[in-house]
């Protein structure tokens, strides 16, 4: 039965592409450059960004006029609603992350608001001064102890002190203070969407295909959009973060809620909860796991995008590394990186243990006993303020080393790395050099070439084919309407550069991950090393890959593959060990039973039926390549992430942006497509899951 | 007799008249379309699934009903209507006199956290809540005062015997301490009408024997009304005052489970009494001849409500017949030791 199947799969591939081939040879590109539609689809659909760009248009300069009270004028004038509330919204961001960030870097604009500058001068004891670092730091350890104990305590001790001795404190602390604001809004938002789909199907019904799209967005698109109804500046920034990292805490709010064993839920129906207490009581704390680990994505997100977020006006550490890697500075954009790790493996680590943390309801405590904590970091924060004014006594030329690194009096290793690159430059300069030429002429043009001669209608039928062959024919006619938006856009080229870049990360990364995968799998030891790895390296924001592969291979394509090679190898290899990993201990004495030698053993049980668990790797590898080929149009790609950044800058990015965007979401949720429903048939049909 | 004796004490606890629950979206006119019972194979037709097939059926306070079905005979189904966990499709169900189905949800609410109680196959704790949070749960839902409900929630682990483990997590419990919680937060809010469905189906076979007895002792404190599900035949047996059969939605047969299996109305529901070990069933009573002034009795005599197993061999050793006598002491029958025999050993009794 099985090998009759495979056969006929078999079968069905050869004629695919052997009819693939027929028709890329027969349709060439018409001489007149019109009218070929098998060639190229007529760009029917390019008005699309032009629609949104009207409509953006029209609901913040037109849309509901009503009478505002202008202070300066003293008079009633008519301004559209919708500015009005997109106006008051960035004023109050800007006033929140304002105020967090005065609490820490000292500042006196939020008592002002509160009071006035004559308030101010009559008493200066209000000119609130920035907390020495010493003291966040202390706070930092103290947090860390509380939630896991010593070794968070030391972790982030030492991140701190890292930030504070490389001279990042004053950077760091901006990029936390954002942080410290987008990320609970993304939480609460996350937490309303979650409950609202939770609770009403029509709901989830409309948000599921949104928060599709919104996962595999890349993250220039949310800009655009973001610039022409906030401006630029903190506030956007935040409110960019917020949109990028809420959906995924959407997700695993109504995951969480949906996981709540229905014995639990009649249990408390039948306790007589109201709705609320249904909620409050009863689903939420029971769902409380998966909405901690909500959380935790919800800090990464924004940790990933601060970089991103740089692009449209976040000050901090994101702004320095722009800067740093704008003007070539390799090294400071290594040590910057480095402190943004080390803030996201700190936040990782901590919310995390926060989720896994559970109360002690009963632990009858003495007061002192319960506000330990708290006392501790009441004495952290005397002793630290007590240190700075006598460091600003010790250290006589003006930098108090106790209070605030300045930028340019830390530490700095910069000219250790720049002599770094200096000298892989010197010493690989021709090995590197003919490694890239190489790569360039004679595998990724030849590549790109090819991928812009296949006729659209020989593209349509060969990813229809396939989705028709392994996920049925629904899936094939998703796949198509996902195609056909992009076919119809004027963005069809761009976005085969995009596929071509893509694929070749793909597949080399696929290969890599898989073995890798597989052999660390052998061992008990290896896998749980490769795992522990694997978390460690996807806490790193995306942007931060870019910068070794710039270091080594200048800004080429070459970079940007490499960088999403490295960035995509991770799921494939993490998938892989954990399929291979979870195949049932008991088929493997059934094999051994049988006979089986170890590689025996590998080919015939293990894989076929890790494979599913697997793809399902290889599918986030799709995403993350895709989203990686996207961000690193930043060093210079002429795909469909060049187009989105040159919308940043352009009057009418908008909709250009929109739309580019919901092109790459669309090929990267085509794949899903497509090898999600595989996987899914392929589990159900092994019976796992 | 044959109803346990139990039909005759006032107004019923539970009543349920003509009960359906059907599943699917034609449900209504499948419902219009027969009177009675619906037809499996008209229902199949209409794409529908019926759990619930024309339950009627009434409890007595203080009655142990125990709904017995194998997996897909709608005995939760019918379980979870009449608590209104589900919503039935037809049908009244009332609740000491007030129909549960049409209640808007304040009643409801104002039911459930009086008057009812029940216990869930898979426990249905609370994860987050100790074994005290979680008895005191429906107390403090109904808006009892923090020290008031964990003292309740106290007694209520001393009950069941959970002293000591208060302030464990429900993870931190075997499957029979777990079920023990569940049972301490039913019963935490003293309802008058106790359900559990297959509260004791997912524990090891020893565990089950004892959390029976366990329950048995609870029962004979407390004398709730209760509604108690089950696919275990045994168990129902060993329970119950009367036992409902349930087979595709529909009640085979509702009596004592002396009658079930001296006289089973359906071939399904002899296939089920077959292999059960009759003395371990059958009263005295159901196996007595009816008093002979002219027999000589022996000096032994047993109440007519003990179970044969417990005296058989008492009766075997006596050389002549035993008298049998009802909760007064006055005689009421005789018992012939060849009787005895007969109905543990014979195929069929034939006769009481």
């Amino acid at each position: 039965m099985f090998r009759l199947s495979l056969q006929s799969k078999l079968t069905q591939f050869t004629v695919l592409l052997l009819v693939f081939a027929a028709l890329c040879q027969i349709i060439g590109p018409s001489e007149d450059g019109s009218g070929n539609y098998l060639w190229r689809l007529p760009p029917l659909l390019k008005e699309i960004p032009f629609l949104i760009n009207d409509l953006v248009r029209g609901l913040m300069f037109e849309w509901m006029p009503i009478d505002v009270y202008d202070p300066t004028i003293e008079e009633y004038e008519q301004k559209p609603l919708f500015r009005e509330i997109t106006r008051a919204v960035s004023s109050a961001f800007l006033f929140i992350i304002g105020a967090v960030r005065e609490l820490i870097l000292g500042g006196s604009k939020t008592i002002v608001a509160f009071t006035s500058w004559d308030f101010l001068r009559d008493n200066p004891w209000a000119d609130w001064p920035a907390l020495p670092w010493t003291v966040v730091a202390g706070w930092a350890m103290v947090l860390g102890y509380r939630l896991q104990g010593w070794w968070m305590a030391i972790l982030a001790g030492l991140a701190s002190l890292y930030i504070s001795i490389f001279g990042q404190w004053a950077p760091s602390m901006k990029t936390l203070s954002f942080i410290l604001i987008a990320a609970p809004v993304s939480v609460f938002i996350g937490l309303v969407f979650g409950i609202l789909a939770y609770k009403n199907k029509v709901i989830e019904a409309l948000l599921n295909p949104l928060l599709n799209v919104a996962q595999t967005m890349p993250h220039y698109s949310y800009l655009v959009p973001i610039i022409v109804l906030f401006g630029v500046g903190d506030h956007a920034a935040a409110l960019v973060t917020i949109l990028f990292a809420t959906p995924s805490m959407v997700r695993l709010v109504l995951l969480g809620l949906k996981n709540v064993p229905t014995d639990v839920v009649d249990a408390g129906k039948m306790s007589g909860c109201s709705e609320f207490q249904m909620l409050f009581k009863v689903l939420i704390p029971t769902a409380k796991r998966d909405v901690l680990i909500g959380v935790n994505q919800v800090v990464m997100q924004c940790l990933s995008m601060t970089v991103i977020a740089a692009f449209i006006g976040a000050q901090g550490l994101g702004s320095n590394l722009l800067i740093a890697l704008n003007s070539l500075r390799i090294g400071t954009g290594l040590e910057i990186g480095i402190c943004i790790v080390l803030i996201a493996v700190v936040f990782d680590k901590m919310s995390l243990a926060w989720a896994h943390k559970q109360t002690d309801y009963f632990a009858d405590l003495s007061f002192v006993e319960r506000h330990k904590p708290l006392l501790i970091c009441g004495v952290i924060l005397v002793t630290g303020v007590l240190l700075a004014m006598a460091g600003s006594l010790l250290f006589e030329e003006g930098f108090n080393y106790f209070y605030i690194v300045p930028h340019n009096k830390g530490i700095t290793t910069a000219p250790f790395w720049q002599a770094g690159v200096d000298w892989v430059w010197d010493t690989f300069f021709y090995m590197l050099k003919t490694f890239n030429e190489w790569l360039i002429t004679s595998v990724l043009v030849p590549m790109r070439d090819s991928y812009l001669a296949m006729p659209v209608i020989a593209t349509f039928v060969l990813v229809m084919g396939i989705a028709y062959i392994l996920a049925g024919v629904r899936s094939a006619l998703i796949v198509c309407g996902f195609l056909l938006f992009i076919a119809l856009s004027e963005y069809w080229d761009r976005a085969l550069i995009t596929m071509y870049m893509a694929t070749f990360a793909v597949i080399v990364s696929g290969v890599i991950g898989v073995t890798l995968g597989s052999l660390c799998a052998q061992n008990e030891y290896a896998s749980k090393a490769v795992l522990l790895l694997c978390d460690f390296l996807q806490t790193f924001p995306s942007f931060i890959y870019l910068i070794p592969v710039i270091m080594l291979f200048g800004i080429t394509d070459t970079s940007v593959l490499i960088a999403s090679l490295a960035y995509a190898i991770v799921p494939a290899t993490r998938f892989t060990v954990e399929g291979l990993r979870s195949v049932p201990p008991v088929l493997h004495d059934a094999g051994a039973m049988c006979g089986v030698s170890r590689l025996q053993r590998l080919v015939s049980i293990d894989f076929p039926v890790a494979f599913p668990h697997i793809m399902l790797g290889v599918n986030q590898t799709v995403n993350f390549a895709l989203m990686m080929v996207i961000i690193g149009a930043f060093i210079g790609t002429i795909d469909l992430g060049q187009l989105i950044l040159k919308a940043i800058s352009e009057p009418q990015g908008t909709g250009i942006g929109i739309t580019l965007g919901i092109c790459v979401a669309f090929i990267a949720l085509a794949a899903d497509q497509i090898i999600r429903t595989w996987a899914n048939n392929r589990k159900k049909m092994l019976g796992l899951d | 007799m044959s109803d346990g004796g139990l039909q005759s004490q006032g107004s019923p606890v539970i009543r349920c008249e003509s009960v359906y629950k059907i599943f699917g979206k034609n449900a209504g006119s499948l419902l219009n379309g027969s009177n009675g019972f619906i037809n499996q194979a008209e229902a199949a037709a209409a794409s529908c699934i019926v759990g619930v097939n024309n339950a009627s059926f009434e409890v007595q306070a203080g009655e142990l009903l125990i709904i017995m079905g194998l997996s897909g005979s709608g005995k939760s189904t019918l379980l979870r209507c009449i608590t209104r966990l589900s919503d039935a499709t037809a049908g009244k169900i009332l609740i000491e006199g007030e129909d549960i189905l049409t209640m808007n949800p304040k009643e409801l609410l104002e039911v459930r956290r009086s008057k009812m109680g029940m216990v869930f196959q898979n426990f249905g704790l609370l994860p987050h809540k100790t074994v005290l949070e979680n008895i005191a749960f429906p107390l403090q839902v109904k808006g009892g005062t923090t020290k008031e409900s964990v003292e309740r929630a106290r007694d209520m682990t001393q009950l069941v015997g959970l002293q000591g483990r208060e302030n464990y997590f429900p993870r931190e419990l075997s499957g029979g301490q777990q079920q023990r919680v569940g049972i301490a937060r039913s019963l935490a809010v003293e309802p008058d009408i106790w359900f559990l469905d297959e509260p004791f189906s997912a524990l090891d076979p020893l565990i089950r024997r004892e959390m029976q007895d366990e329950f048995l002792r609870l029962q004979a404190a407390l004398k709730k009304t209760i509604l108690f599900v089950t696919h275990d035949f045994d168990e129902a047996l060993r329970l119950a005052d009367r036992i409902a059969i349930m087979k595709e939605g529909v009640i085979e047969q509702l009596d004592t489970p002396a009658n079930i299996v001296l006289n089973p109305a359906t071939e399904y529901v002899r296939k089920f009494t077959e292999e059960v070990p009759r003395e371990k069933v059958l009263k005295i009573e159901s196996v007595m001849d009816a008093l002979d002034a002219s027999e000589d009795l022996s000096d032994l005599t047993v109440s007519r409500d003990a179970i044969i197993e417990t005296v058989a061999e008492a009766i075997l050793n006596q050389s002549k017949p035993v008298g049998v006598t009802d909760d007064s002491g006055t005689l009421v029958g005789s018992l012939h030791a060849s009787h005895v025999v007969k109905v543990l050993f014979g195929q069929h009794t034939g006769e009481q």
